[in-house]
């Protein structure tokens, strides 16, 4: 009987190796464990046996059936993991496949541009001011200190609109943001004529320019100017301030460089110049090898202007810088053309 | 303006400066180095990747391979006839060159020449320029053969050397070059193009440049003596002034003092016209200006070289004018008047000019002989028989010559500097220096005296700057001795009082003001020579300024980022259009129209920003999906006054509503719907409520380009804001649409934002709601919005949300009708029974059976 025992161990334990998935598995336990198995029918017969002879094979079967069940368990686990690793390989994507699209919103990078200077400005205590883009001859040029005639007019050709009867104040199509220095300085001194109150604020704005339209000259770009107004405003303020708005901006280590210029509206004026951003001032295609960037015009502001928009010159002093969002993205991004900013090709745009 | 280093060095020592040491100096006191061209001098050397600080072109000369060289005799070649070889000695040994060069050709079998000819030798391995290629190209001597005759050298020509362009023969040097000497170190230059700032046109010249040199680096400006009959700098030779003075001969009437503050004149006799000396032909070439003759190129050298154009009469022209060839009775008289309207002049251009009153003119009794600063009349102008020079040095009003020179588009070196201002000081200094150039070049004998008529002398203001003026705006700390020695290296005369510098501007420049003008421009040199890099750099100590804001900014940034949140991608268009562009969508009688537009189809202002963003959509057509927004002014005209400008949205939208990919192949058009979902999402975002959506009045703007059934016009509290809706059929075919509606839109957002905004939120219920689905029955004509309302009104706070999720339409219903269902959510402060909800939903049923005939679906 214990050999009988031993014999359906061994051939159980023989079937079970070659099962492999679920269904083998639960059709070996019918046959080996089920009611009607070989095993049972040795359970079943333990009553005819005899008094001697029951316990030994009670016992026996009893291991036997712990034996199997044990194997049955094992192979079990075996055969799940088996299917799981076959189905998480059945299921596997092809991951070179591309993402699918969504439908995504963006700002015109002149925006985007525009919105990293002011917010940068707005940090540094300087509020949004816009104004008018069609403009007087006198905001223009004649307030900041343009006559007519002026060599200085060369340097910003103009549009002008068709208006009679207008004399020397020709109405025409702003060529800076400056035109809001004025309007600026009047709204600010104006509620308190006698002390005008500091004045630090960002204009922002599109300006125009008698150009034709090539890759690099364009009829229309961005412009944001800085005006400080205050006293005890002094040149060494206007570097300090720029060299600070030139590590926000242009990053930590950021040099700049001041060179003496001429703008009719700021005297001292300057160029400045910012350590090349691209190639972190060794030399490269961007900065022609030269290492710098010519980024913005600034100056103490024109006591002629400082007058025209009510401030006593000898009383306050200013200073004021301007500079273009769009040669800042060219010079960023490498853009050689111009003409891609109001071209709107979504194919540019959706690079941004 | 192009400045040779050889020049410079006439009047200072720039002795341990490099070219870019100088270029470097100049850049940074507001004289920008644009580009460095070398002509001989030792180039800095830059490896790839390596840092330049300017544009650099040019070559350098070998300073063993090429040297002066004399040509002792010219033969003919044995197989070329248009060759020939030269017997030349370089100095150490002699040498047989070949060369074609035809300024020497005719010396051809002409045996050992009397006077040998001094020439640029380039010994074998030389690298200069090709001078029979296109542009410029690099080559190296070799030795070869050519028709027999062994090459392995040559004489030079301008171009091959890179001075000039000229390539007609080789260069011929003046008798004193020294044989042997290194070229380099003969006349290796190097040129400085320089930008001229308005207020730097006093430094438009040789002078002007070596003075700013001299005050940044503490050196001693060397000026060119220039009294006539003195020894002159060059030559050693004394320049002969005799004969009847010239204050005998003319006299001059300004007539008016305002165009033409000063009027010198000089006169020389007795000329000989030829070709100016080779170095100085090579100096004016160097500097842009081509050689012309030796009286010519006196004119231009002395206006390079100190600022002050002048021009040169034929004297004895003027003279047969007045017909008064012998014994002269009474004196010439030049007059300087405007022109008449219509007065003619025929300039040495040989172009017949009609001038206007803006002009300015020289004239003798006869009438007008020259363009005033602009340009010489063809009559009296110079030429090979010329013997006698009146020259003239004038001071002119430089709006006329601003205008003159732009009316006939006549920009030249003179109108340059004349309409930028040139000092009438320097009409004096300028004749005088013309005058000893001439006799110095032609040989000729200058008349004693000058002319001058100085009727308006600037006024050279003094300005008094104070050490607390220099703290205050400045920002740095000097003495009033620091602040006069500053200003003296630029030669104003400075007188210090304890801390105050009494500064007078020197006679040489007009850009300085007067009182506070005056102060700004003094503290600018003040700053310039001290050095803008020596500045310290502070943080302002002034207070901040009253915190204002920008709400109307602030708010269309905010627009902005709820638009490009809902998918929409932002353009920037031109703002100039035409009317032709815009009357696709719509069509205005007036526009803001320039008066000097670059092209017809530029030469308004925009009046529709939507017309503007379709141009956009049209030319990105081709994409499978556009959703665009601009937000920007449109121009209003206003007659003749400033255009009104108000902030305009418009938004277009066209194609899939969904990305396809390599498994979405269908997506459906954008429609009226997508955008009006956008627009409701717009408006809750701005925190608008109020809000309506009415079939476009059909007198409205936009109802001539909208699809009439499928638009509405959006209204807040009942004022209307904007419009929206497909394009109409027959403005889309005006249009390089695809297929695909175009859904647009168009806000005037000065109202929008004008509008109130309500705060608050809607409670967030913690007791869970009761959901249920019904569904209507209803008549066409009942709208959705009309079922919406009952619903809301009848179920009052418990009906907290009303979604409509199907619109049904299906014989079974009937004709005529619709089944309209919704989503209905009740919510109640406590937890809600489905028996409640109930009796709300049969509320609602009977209250929809009665206004709207309603009836429920099963
Ligand atoms: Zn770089």
């Amino acid at each position: 009987m214990l050999d009988k025992l031993n014999e359906i161990e061994k051939s159980a334990l023989e079937s079970l190796r070659s099962v492999t998935d679920s269904a083998a598995l639960e059709s070996w336990r019918v046959s080996h464990l089920g009611r009607s198995s070989a095993l049972m029918t040795v359970f079943a017969g333990l009553g005819k046996l005899s008094k001697e002879e029951r316990p030994a094979v009670g016992s026996g079967a009893n291991r036997v059936k712990v034996a199997l069940e044990s194997a049955l368990e094992e192979r079990s686990k075996l055969v799940k993991s088996a299917a799981l690793a076959k189905s998480l390989e059945e299921d596997a994507l092809d991951v070179t496949l591309p993402g699918r699209g969504v439908h995504v919103g963006r700002l015109h990078p002149s925006t985007q541009q525009l919105r990293k200077v002011m917010s940068i400005l707005a940090d540094m205590g300087f509020q949004i001011y816009t104004s008018r883009e069609v403009e007087t001859d006198e905001y223009n040029f004649q307030l900041l200190n343009f006559p007519p005639n002026h060599p200085a007019r060369d340097m910003q050709d103009t549009f002008f609109v068709e208006a009679e009867g207008r004399g020397d104040n020709p109405i025409l199509l702003r060529t800076h943001t400056s035109p809001g220095q004025i309007h600026a300085m009047r709204e600010y001194s104006a509620m308190n004529p006698d002390n005008p109150p500091p004045i630090r604020i960002a204009l922002p704005g599109m300006c125009f320019r008698y150009e034709q339209i090539t890759a690099r000259s364009e009829i229309q770009f961005n412009q944001v100017e800085g005006l400080v107004v205050g006293e005890n405003i002094t040149f060494a303020d206007l570097k300090g301030t720029l060299a600070d708005f030139a590590r926000r901006m242009f990053g930590q280590h950021a040099r700049v460089r001041f060179r003496a210029s001429y703008f009719p509206f700021t005297e001292p004026s300057a160029e400045v110049d910012v350590e090349c951003f691209v190639c972190g001032g060794k030399g490269c295609g961007v900065c022609k090898n030269s290492g710098w960037l010519e980024i913005l015009g600034c100056g103490m502001v024109h006591p002629v202007v400082l007058q025209n928009g009510g401030y006593d010159p000898a009383r306050y002093s200013g200073f004021a810088w301007g500079m273009g969002p769009e040669r800042q993205l060219m010079l960023r991004y490498k853009i050689d053309d111009i003409r891609y900013f109001w071209g709107n090709d979504l194919r540019f745009l959706e690079q941004f | 303006m192009k400045i040779p280093i050889s020049w410079l060095k006439d009047y200072i020592d720039l002795d341990g400066l490099s070219v870019e040491d100088i270029a470097r100096k100049l850049t940074l006191a507001g004289l920008e180095v644009d580009e460095i061209k070398y002509a001989g001098l030792a180039m800095p050397e830059y490896k790839d990747g390596e840092k330049h600080e300017f544009k650099t072109s040019g070559i350098a000369w070998d300073k063993e391979k090429l040297v002066v060289a004399e040509i002792r005799e010219v033969k003919a070649h044995p197989n070329a006839d248009r060759l020939t070889l030269l017997d030349l000695f370089d100095g150490k040994e002699s040498q047989t060159v070949l060369t074609g060069a035809p300024n020497i050709f005719h010396l051809k079998g002409t045996g050992k020449l009397d006077k040998p000819i001094k020439a640029a030798y380039a010994k074998e391995g030389t690298t200069l320029y090709d001078g029979h290629a296109e542009g410029l190209q690099l080559m190296t001597l070799k030795r070869t053969k050519i028709r027999g005759v062994e090459s392995y050298s040559m004489v030079c020509s301008e171009k091959e050397l890179g001075i000039s362009e000229e390539h007609e023969g080789i260069i011929l040097f003046d008798d004193d070059a020294p044989v042997g000497m290194s070229l380099a170190n003969y006349m290796g230059d190097a040129v400085l193009d320089i930008s001229i700032v308005p207020n730097m046109a006093r430094n438009a010249n040789v002078i002007g440049i070596a003075r700013e040199l001299a005050a940044l680096t503490g050196r001693e400006l060397k000026r060119p003596t220039m009294d006539n009959g003195r020894r002159t700098k060059k030559s050693g030779q004394s320049s002969a002034v005799n004969g009847q003075s010239v204050t005998e001969l003319v006299e001059i009437e300004i007539t008016n003092p305002e165009l033409n503050p000063r009027f010198v004149a000089g006169l020389i006799r007795d000329i000989e016209i030829k070709p100016s000396p080779y170095h100085i032909q090579r100096r004016l070439r160097l500097a842009g200006m081509r050689p012309i003759s030796n009286i010519v190129d006196a004119t231009n050298y002395a206006m390079l070289d100190i600022g002050q154009p002048l021009h040169a009469f034929d004297y004895d022209v003027l003279v047969s004018r007045v017909g008064q060839i012998a014994n002269l009775s009474h004196k010439i008289k030049i007059i300087t008047r405007a022109a008449k309207d219509g007065e003619k002049l025929t300039t040495l251009d040989g172009k017949e000019r009609v001038l206007t009153s803006e002009n300015v003119l020289v004239c003798d009794e006869s009438g007008p002989l020259a363009m005033a600063g602009v340009m010489g009349g063809a009559e009296s102008e110079v030429t090979d028989k010329t013997r006698t020079i009146l020259l003239e040095g004038a001071a002119w009003n430089f709006i006329n010559i601003r205008k003159t020179a732009k009316q006939h588009n006549l920009p030249s070196e003179a109108s340059f500097r004349f309409s930028r201002g040139v000092h009438p000081a320097m009409a004096e200094q300028g004749v005088k220096r013309g005058l000893q150039l001439m006799a110095e070049w032609s040989g000729g004998q200058i008349a004693p005296d000058l002319v001058d008529v100085y009727p308006l002398k600037p006024k050279d203001p003094t300005i008094t700057v104070t050490t607390k003026d220099v703290k205050r705006l400045l920002g740095i700390d000097l003495t009033a001795k620091q602040i006069a020695e500053l200003l003296t290296r630029l030669e104003f005369e400075c007188k210090v009082e304890k801390d105050s510098v009494k500064a007078k501007t020197p006679p040489h420049r007009l850009d300085i003001g007067e009182g506070a003008v005056g102060l700004a421009d003094v503290l600018e040199e003040v700053a310039r020579v001290y050095g803008y890099d020596r500045i310290p750099e502070t943080r302002m100590s002034d207070s901040l300024p009253p915190q204002v804001g920008n709400p109307q900014h602030e708010w269309e940034e905010h627009a902005r980022d709820i638009l490009v949140i809902l998918g929409l991608q932002e353009v920037v268009s031109y703002r100039m259009t035409s009317p032709e562009r815009e009357s696709r969508l719509v069509s205005f009688d007036e526009y803001v129209a320039l008066a000097n537009p670059i092209a017809p189809e530029r030469r308004v202002m925009r009046r529709s920003l939507l017309a503007s963003l379709l141009e956009n959509v049209e030319k990105n057509a081709r994409a499978e999906s556009i959703s665009m927004f601009e937000i920007g002014s449109v121009f209003e005209p206003n007659k003749n006054d400033l255009p009104n400008e108000p902030r305009k949205l418009a938004i277009a939208m066209t194609g899939l509503r969904t990305q396809t990919a390599w498994d979405v192949k269908d997506s459906a058009s954008f429609d009226f719907y997508d955008m009006k979902g956008r627009l409701e999402l717009l408006l809750s975002g701005l925190r608008l409520s109020g809000i309506s959506y009415t079939p476009t009045d059909s007198s409205s703007l936009s109802a001539g380009f909208l699809h009439p059934g499928k638009s509405a016009e959006v209204k807040i509290n009942g004022q209307s804001v904007g419009a929206f809706g497909e394009l109409h059929p027959l403005v889309k075919e005006k249009y390089d649409f695809e297929d695909s509606p175009v859904i647009v839109a168009e806000f005037d957002l000065d109202t929008l934002r004008n509008a109130t905004p309500t705060y608050g939120i809607a409670p967030v219920s913690e007791f869970p709601p009761v959901l249920e689905d019904i569904a209507v029955i209803v008549d066409e004509s009942v709208t959705a919005e009309k079922v919406e309302g009952l619903i809301k009104q009848t179920g009052g706070k418990t009906v907290t949300r009303v979604r409509l999720f199907d619109v049904y339409r299906d014989e079974k219903i009937g004709a005529g009708k619709k089944s309209l269902a919704y989503n209905l959510t009740y919510q109640s402060e406590k937890t809600m029974t489905d028996a409640e909800a109930a009796a709300i939903r049969t509320k609602i049923v009977k209250r929809l059976e009665h206004e709207v005939g309603a009836k429920l679906r099963g």
